[in-house]
Formats: structure tokens, sequence, C-alpha cells
């Protein structure tokens, strides 16, 4: 005897109790706390602090715990709180230049003004499992020193002195900032927006696009110009106040590409930018990020648009990790009444084909 | 730590009146895919978040709100926007079709006929109905603005040219006062003469796609097709098996491994209702008194 | 040779006046100027870089000029400026009086898409709504064009080089367009399977009226086709007149260089 299916609502309620037993595992193990995360799994943190768009290290640490370490739910989570934030307004826009620098290479010269500086890196590293870090490793303290008072020029702001590198483009200043969190999107974008979705972008996909673009799928000669990271201060001009406050400083990990030249008939040639900037550490992101930036300037740079990551559309629709795995798992929600309608075709369909098979030849193509 | 504190139906109250002017000027021109921007919520996107946007721009104190999902108010993620919506509005919610004022459905239009007053709020996965044919944004755009709707009719004679029919069974495009093509969400195309000249209003929400579309009452609602192979309503060929009604959308359900197969109303609330009238099918619990009449 | 057969045939059809385009320092082409009258073809040669695809680009206002004007007169006897045609204008024209043959057919079809509906779809578009009348016009071109009608449901994909180049023409044909554009048509088909295609243009373009203009660096291609030919060198026209007149007859060095290099048969 057939009875409707009724319960779903403690059916929910009974999951989501596992989900949290399953989340805390084995309760003799010690709970995993938010500091632990910030300070030892910093560059987790870090990723979710970008592609969620909101700096706050605890938050972020918070969500990663929730999301049992799932990297784009724990950014789903924090998109999800960033939405309910009332905006004050926009900051001053910060100024890299006078990032207090913890990193910074060129891949561009041998050697800058500055220094190269290799900072905490994994690069040079062999990748050789350390069982020392299991457990209760204690490594030794770095030595300190003043930091020095030479100036850390941008290797893009040296070509830029010989014309050597086209120039920044300088944004209006009467006109406001794209937000797309406010307005939505539409084609062609700007590069306020552009930027701004690539810097919200899931890292894997930039990184597979801008693999492709050195693989030759939309080839733009790209070279480090300069990788540094470090903090920056953030000032907001506050109306009454009449000047800019310091609200304190964050730190950020900035990318400039230098690429193939180009020139036109007004102007000679010369190298062409990529830009990739994002919150805490995250060079993976930020060289991407600077690729496909590139990449994505082929129709304003007059070239051919062959390769997906020169398709702004392509691109951009589809960067966003929280929409895209929505949509994905969106195929676990019953579609039980629209594979109805789809058997029914097919059935009826089926049938005819049955029944034409079994008739005699020269039927009708249609009607 | 931040700790957030939610307005009345979760959205702050700019970004309710931000998609009510886009809900305005979707009313004022039926069928027109109005972009806007659509905010991150607390499901994901592709589980309903337009809907649940609309939904909560346009909710008041004195709503009564349902939720269906393949037409039962029971399937998990109806109950789980069910359940937001009491968290965090508090309205009243039922699971009768008549009574309640704001619907929000998720691939099905009730079968009861709906009432003035009433809204009706859709769960759109794709809102445009080209893009299958065309993916670029940029050119669907041009299509709808310029009328051009020429490709979706290439769509329609290939499928009789193959198969015989328009081989589309649910997301059955539509074209709404005479003027632009709209897709009416993956309800089955059985629906979609409910559409026309409905007495509720009808908004569409797409979270992810960012699009708000919607059919004022009593707004001409035509299905695509051709003068020789006109549109047609799917049948089934046995009315419910719970409560005897000829005319309703079916379920079908495997009752066993060996094949055996029951057809039950997809809309749980019309067919309790019925089976609560008196209305018998052939399978139904109740002791049988008379034969189904539907 | 061609009837106009209607009343203004006294009229220009189409008009191009000190047509020109540059790419920055690069000028592509420069200074054309000539009247297209209705029911006429005109063939624009040259070698390769002679500026002629540019030149059609130009005419049916795929691209903007960077000097000069290009005028249409529409159905209704007006006399338009393409550059001042709205978009919607310029669609509506390019799917209904105008046609436009690539030299790729491939670049003027829908090669997954049955022929039938290739050919149907401009009728679709204009609002034709009968599956049968749709069919039965897709199916009566396909036999003007020498199309086995048995072939309506395959897709271009399944079809010869010269097969899908006939698709092509019979889609563009089927609103009955007062003007075909065409680049370069018969090339990259085999030299029999040209001069059929060649002969059956040149009819239909005599029954229908139709005027033409053809971009192609085959001599034997205008003298069988136009009217007029235009000789394009370096981005200029350096010669022009009657086809026969100037094939026979060639003025400029170039030209005479052109006909003097063509292989025999």
């Amino acid at each position: 005897m057939y009875v409707a299916v009724k319960g779903g609502e403690r059916a929910i309620e009974n999951a989501h109790r596992l989900l949290a037993h399953e989340r805390r595992g084995d309760r003799d193990i010690p709970e995993v706390s938010l500091a632990q995360i910030s300070e030892q799994l910093s560059l987790g943190v870090d990723r979710v602090m970008t592609e969620g768009s909101l700096y706050d290290r605890e938050l972020a640490a918070l969500a990663i715990k929730q999301a049992r370490g799932d990297m784009i739910e724990a950014v789903f989570l924090v998109r999800a709180f960033r939405a309910t934030l009332p905006r004050f307004g926009a900051t001053e826009p910060v100024d890299t230049g006078r990032m207090q620098v913890r990193r910074r290479i060129s891949s561009t010269f041998k050697d800058i003004p500055g220094g190269q500086i290799l900072g905490p890196t994994f690069d040079y590293t062999h990748r050789l499992l350390d069982p020392q870090l299991a457990e209760g490793f204690v490594p030794e303290l770095p030595a300190t020193s003043d930091a020095p008072a030479a100036a850390m020029p941008r290797v893009t702001d040296i070509l830029g002195r010989d014309g050597l590198i086209e120039s920044s483009p300088r944004a209006d200043g009467d006109v406001p900032v794209g937000d797309l969190t406010r307005e939505p999107l539409s084609f062609p974008a700007d590069r306020d927006l552009r930027l701004q979705n690539l810097a919200r972008a899931d890292e894997g996909f930039l990184l597979a696009l801008g693999y492709s673009s050195q693989r030759g799928y939309g080839r733009t000669h790209p070279f480090a110009g300069e990788i540094r990271l470090g903090e920056v201060e953030v000032e907001f001009s506050a109306e009454d106040v009449g000047f800019a406050v310091p609200l304190g400083s964050i730190t950020l990990t900035e990318c400039q590409m230098v690429n193939q030249f180009k020139g036109s008939a007004t102007e000679g040639p010369c190298f062409t930018r990529g830009y990739g900037l994002a919150f805490g550490h995250c060079e993976r992101k930020t060289m991407s990020m600077a690729l496909v930036d590139r990449s994505l300037r082929a129709r304003e740079l007059g070239e051919e648009v062959l390769a997906p990551s020169q398709d702004e559309e392509f691109v951009m629709s589809h960067s966003d990790n929280v929409q895209a795995t929505g949509f994905v798992e969106h195929l676990k929600l019953p579609h039980y009444v629209d594979f109805q309608s789809e058997l029914g075709l097919l059935r009826k369909l089926r049938q005819e084909f049955a029944e034409a098979d079994s008739s005699p030849p020269l039927r009708e193509a249609a009607e | 730590m931040n700790a957030p504190t939610y307005n009345f139906a979760y959205l702050d109250e700019q970004t309710k009146r931000m998609i009510r002017r886009a809900i305005l000027k979707a009313i004022a021109i039926p069928g027109y895919q109005v972009p806007f921007a659509s905010r991150e919520m607390p499901m994901p996107y592709g589980w309903g978040t337009g809907g649940v946007q609309v939904t909560a721009a346009i909710l008041g104190r004195d709503d009564v709100l349902k939720v269906i999902d393949q037409g039962s108010d029971d399937t998990t993620n109806a109950i789980s926007i069910r359940k937001f919506f009491g968290k965090t509005a508090g309205v009243a919610t039922t699971t009768n079709t008549t009574d309640a004022t704001v619907i929000q459905t998720r691939h099905r239009i009730p079968e009861g006929l709906l009432h003035a007053g009433q809204v009706l709020v859709y769960q759109v996965p794709i809102p445009e109905p080209l893009r299958f044919l065309e993916p670029r944004e940029t050119e669907t755009r041009r299509m709808h603005a310029l009328g051009e709707y020429g490709l979706m009719h290439v769509k329609l004679y290939e499928d009789i040219a193959r198969f015989g029919h328009i081989a589309t069974a649910y997301a059955y495009p539509v074209k709404v006062n005479a003027r632009y093509v709209m897709d009416p969400s993956p309800t089955p195309k059985f629906d979609n003469p409910k559409m026309d000249n409905c007495a509720a209003l009808q908004l569409f929400g797409a979270g992810r796609e960012k699009r708000i579309y919607a059919i004022p009452p009593h707004t001409s609602v035509v299905s695509l097709d051709f003068e020789d192979h006109p549109f047609t309503r799917y049948r089934f060929d046995a009315p419910c098996a719970l409560c005897g009604a000829g005319d309703s959308y079916l379920d079908e359900i495997v009752t066993d491994d060996k094949g055996s197969r029951m057809f039950v109303c997809s809309d749980t609330d019309y067919c309790e209702t019925r089976q609560s009238q008196g209305h018998r099918g052939s399978e139904s619990a109740a002791p049988h008194k008379e034969r189904a009449h539907g | 040779m061609a009837e106009t057969g209607n009343g203004d045939s006294d009229q220009p059809l189409l008009t191009a006046e000190g047509l020109g385009k540059s790419y920055g320092h690069l000028t592509a082409c420069r200074d054309v100027s000539f009247a297209l009258y209705p029911g006429e073809v005109l063939a624009i040669v040259g070698e390769s870089g002679s500026g002629k695809s540019t030149l059609l680009q130009l005419l049916s206002a795929q691209l903007t000029p960077s000097a000069g004007s290009v005028s249409y007169r529409m159905r209704d006897g007006v006399m338009r400026d393409l550059a001042a045609l709205g978009e919607a204008e310029r669609r509506f024209l390019f799917r209904t009086d105008w046609g436009y043959v690539h030299q790729d057919p491939a670049m003027g079809l829908r090669m997954a898409v049955s022929a039938g509906a290739n050919v149907g779809e401009r009728l679709m578009a204009v609002g034709w709504n009968h599956y049968g009348r749709i069919r039965d016009t897709a199916s009566s071109w396909l036999e003007r064009v020498e199309i086995d009608t048995g072939r309506i449901d395959d897709a271009p994909r399944t079809y010869s080089g010269g097969m899908r180049q006939r698709l092509q023409i019979a889609r563009n044909l089927v609103t009955e367009p007062r003007l075909v554009f065409m680049d370069e048509p018969t090339g990259g088909l085999d030299v029999s399977v040209q001069a059929r295609l060649l002969d059956l243009m040149r009819n239909l373009v005599s029954e229908l009226g139709l005027a033409a203009i053809v971009v192609t660096h085959d001599l034997a291609v205008a003298r069988l086709l136009s009217h007029r030919v235009m000789v394009m060198k370096g981005g200029r026209v350096i010669e022009t007149g009657l086809t026969d007149q100037v094939l026979d007859d060639p003025c400029e060095p170039y030209t005479q260089l052109l006909v003097s290099s063509i292989l025999p048969a």
C-alpha cells in the first residue's frame, strides 16, 4: 500500500545534527581553534578572505572550521555574511608603492633598486614530506634587523619612466568605481568590473586559464615584472573630519606582469600590462589573475580573440566558484517533474518509432 | 566578533528597494528579463536564491506563505525555504493553495485556480529561452531587443523534421503579451496554459543569472508552435491513483523492483484536498465508497 | 542579359561615393565611386591584397568607412545612407532585401541544422508560421538550386562543397532579395563543380532580376556572370567598364597583365 512520502522536515533536522557530529569528529581529539587555523593554516585563510571578498581573519577561520576544510564552502559562508554588512563607503585607493615589503621579486631584471627579497616562500623548497612537522617541531626564530631605508620602486614604474611599458590606466576621479555586488554585470565590462570579477574568482579556474595562455591558447609572452607581499595602510575619508583617517593595515599580494609589446598608428610599441591583487599571501592567485587580465584585454589591444582565456563573457561568467558550485550541486535537488515530462515524450517517440518500424515503408518524414 | 543581526525577511531595506524596482520594471515590460544585482544568500545559487530574493522583497507581515517544489510542500528544499522565512520573517505559512497570498514554487504551477491578490513566485535556473541555441548574452540581448526569434523557430522546425513533434517537454518557450519570448522555468509544458490570462501576478526570479521577469495578471501567454503543429497539452493515460483526478499532472512512483508503477498527483495539496472531499482513486488508503468522477 | 523589369530601373539601387577604409597608416581601399542599377551584376576583380574584400564589406555595411559613403535604395524608393541606418534596420535589410554569399559556405550556413531549416530560417524570421508551407518552400528552392529534395532533412555537414554552396545560395534567395553580395563564390571548388555552379548562378540572377556585386580574382567568373567589371589594384579602382570590353580590350597595363595571365582552359 503506497503512502505519500512525508517527514522531510524531520529528515533535514537529523541531517544537520549528523553533520554537526561529523564535523566535530572524534571527541577525544582536541577541537581545532580559530587561532590555530588563522596562524598555522594561514594561506587557507588568505584564500578564503580573497575569494570571500572580506578581510577578516577570524571570520575566515571560523568559515573554514564550519566548512570542515571545504574551501569553496568556506568562501560561500564569508560571502553570505558579507552580503548582510552595511556599507559606510569606500576607502582611499591603497598605495602598494608604499607597502611595508616582506617579499619582493622580479624576473625581468637580475637586480633592482631595493633588491630581490625572497621572504617566506615555498619556492626552492624540496617537496619532501617532512615527518618532523607531524608533532612538536619548533623552528628557530629568525634574526631581525632594521628595515632598510632604501626605496623600493615598482619595476613597472622603472620601465614606465623610459616609456617602455604602457602607462597604468588612470581612473577618472569623477566616475564612481563599479561594484558587481551592487549592479548586475553586463558585457563588454570595464576594467574596474573585470578586475573585481577576477579578484573574487576561483583560483583554480584562473590558474587553468593562465596556464592555457602560456601553452599557446592566446599567448601573451608574459614576464613577472614584480611580485610583492607586505602590509599597506588603509585610509578612509570621513566627510566631517576633512582628511583621510588611517584605519589600520592589511596584508596584500600584488603581481604585475609585463607582456607582449604592442604599438599603434599613433604610439610607438611598448610592453603591455596584466595586474593581479589579493588579500594575504596569494601568489598563485595574483599571477594567474594578471595573466588572465592581460588575455582579456585582447579586444582592447586589437588582438584576435581565439582562446577561452581571451573570451570575456566566458571567463567572467564562470569565474565565481560560489555561483558555479551552487548550480552544479543543484542537480541534487529533485527534478522528477521535469524528468517525468521527458519520460513521457521519450515513451511517445519510442512508440512511434516502433510503429514506424513495423508499418509499411515510404512513411512521410513529417506530419 | 562581528555578530550578524538580520532585517525582516533577511534582506536589508536597500536591497529590497532595489529588487522592488526591478520587479516594477519587469511588470511594466511583461516577459522582459530585467537585470538585477542578486545578493549572496544563505542558500546556494541554483537552489532558489532568485525566488527567495523576490519573495523576501515583497513579503509583508500579514502575508501567508506557501512554498512548493515539484508540486509538493514536503520536499526537502521547499521545507528548507519555508523554514528560512519562518525564521527571518515570522510570517504565517500554509500548505493550502487557496489560503496563501504568496506562493513560491519550483518547477510546477498549482493545479487549483489562482485568484486575484495572489502572487506566484517562480524559481528560475536559466532565464534565457535562447541560451542553448546561442550561448552569448550579448547576442541574445540583441535578439530580444530586435524581436529576432527566428533561431527559436529553427529549433522547433528541426524537432518536427527529426521527431515529428516539437521535442520540448518542459521549460517550453512562450510569447508574452505578443512581444517577448520567455522561458517559463522548468515547469512541464502541461502547466503552460495556466500562465495565460492568470488572475494572479506571476514573478520569476533567477538569482545566479541575476534576472527578474514578470507576467502581470490577465496577460496573454502563448506557447510557441506552428499553425499546422499546434501546442498540445500532455495527457496522462490514467487518473490519479489516490484521488482520481483526471486533469492534474501526475508523478510516476515505482512501487516494486518488478517495474510496477503508480501515478499520483504531483500537487500534494490538490490531491489531499480532493481526498478530503471524498474523491477516491484506485489505490486510495481509505475504503472505497464510489468510483472517482474527476 | 538580365531583365530589370521594374519601372525604376533607371534609378540606381546602390551608390558608392569616395568610399575608403584605412587602418592607421594602412589604406585598404580609397576613392571608390560607382552606381549599381537593379538587375545589374558588377564584378570586382583583383589579386589578393587589392582591397576588393574590404570594399565588399564596406558596401554591405559590415565595416564603417573611413571616408565617403554608401547609399541604398530601400523598397519604399528612398535612398538611404547605410551609415545612418539603425542596427535593427541594417539587420532587417541583411535578412530580407540583401543576400551575402561567403566564399566558405560554412560561414553562411548553420552546419549542424538541416538544409530545410537553413533555407526556412529567413522565412521564419519574417513571421512564417506554418511548418508545411515553410518546408514546401524550402523544398522548391532546393530543387531550384539542383539539390536532391530527399536531402532536405540532412545537415550541410553531410553535403559536398558544391552542394553547400548551392544551399547557401538558396538560403539567401528565399526572401527574394534585390541585391546579392558574393565573395569568391566559387573559390575552393573543383573546376567542373565551379562551371555548374556559375551556370546556375547566372540563370538564377537572370530569372530573378537580381543585382549582384561579385568579388573574384578569377576573370572567367567575371566574364560569365557580370555586365560590368571594376579592376582593383593597391586599394584603388584602376579600370572600369563593360565586362566584355574591359576583358577583350584592356587599357591599363595591369589589367592587360591580368587578362594575359589567364591560363588557357
